[in-house]
């Protein structure tokens, strides 16, 4: 059923995705911590969340977070949700 | 030493309970798949693929707390990213409009060909770490012998024998998960 060259082809079709782009996604979940944290300040914080709001990306960016795009739809996709 | 087998069931379940080495672990197994149906089957160029690979993994985290099976995560991601690179695609032919159909690039059977082979690629997982090893680096990673030979510390001249021993041995695993179990009277 599986001779040499078919293994061979079968192997050589799933090469390793980016390494940038696995580590981004492992990445994930602390982004989404950060988020989390994110929210709880914009509940706190009026002017926060207003300026979040206003500019989401250079919102995250003065609060030290890299404004990637997962962390940026998700942040916005919470505070449209609130 | 090779590390015990976790089931894509059991990787889920600790996922879903915070564990962040098991989360890398699960990008890690499954990422070559998903990039492959973006790349392969739907011809996404490598920033639109990169794109759809972040929004797979991004949604199922989020759904971690939701599938219905755990053990069935391989097929809910195969049709997550499937159908996500079918949007990404109707949304660059809204923007683009171009002349003919929408190109899927012949996806289906080279879907059927992406599954065939994460099964041969989940069966070196039972090999040892160094048919793993070397398997890999020549066929996914398209290493040639001299560089597998240096980082292997190996003669390149017994590379292409080894090769061939450990692709028997991958047969050997295949066809042991493929034997219909004969009627038994244990």
């Amino acid at each position: 059923m599986y001779d040499e060259e078919t293994l061979a082809r079968l192997l050589r079709l799933l090469p390793p995705a980016p390494a940038a782009s696995v580590a981004a996604a492992q990445e994930l979940p602390l982004a989404r911590r950060g988020l989390d944290d994110l929210v709880a300040r914009a509940e706190a914080d009026a002017e926060f969340r207003a300026r979040l709001v206003a500019d989401l990306e250079t919102a995250l960016a003065e609060a030290g977070y890299e404004p990637d795009r997962a962390l940026v739809e998700a942040l916005r996709s919470r505070l449209s949700a609130d | 030493m090779s590390q015990p087998f976790v089931s894509d069931a059991q990787l889920v379940a600790r996922c879903r309970n915070g564990d962040h080495a098991a989360w890398c672990e699960l990008v890690d197994r499954f990422s070559r798949y998903v990039y492959a149906i973006a790349v392969q089957a739907f011809r996404l160029p490598p920033d639109d693929a990169d794109d759809v690979f972040q929004e797979v993994f991004a949604r199922t985290y989020e759904h971690l707390g939701r599938l219905r099976d755990d053990a069935a995560i391989r097929p809910w991601l195969g049709q997550l990213t499937r159908r996500l690179c079918i949007d990404h695609l109707r949304a660059v032919a809204r923007e683009q409009p171009a002349d003919g159909e929408l190109e899927a690039g012949g996806a289906d059977d080279t879907l059927d060909r992406i599954e065939e082979s994460l099964t041969v690629h989940e069966a070196l997982d039972e090999l040892p770490e160094s048919c793993r090893e070397i398997l890999d680096r020549f066929f996914a990673r398209d290493e040639s012998y001299r560089t597998i030979g240096e980082a292997l510390d190996l003669p390149s001249g017994t590379i292409a024998s080894r090769i061939s021993r450990c692709l028997g041995k991958l047969r050997t695993v295949l066809e042991g998960r493929n034997a219909v179990p004969a009627p038994s009277g244990r």
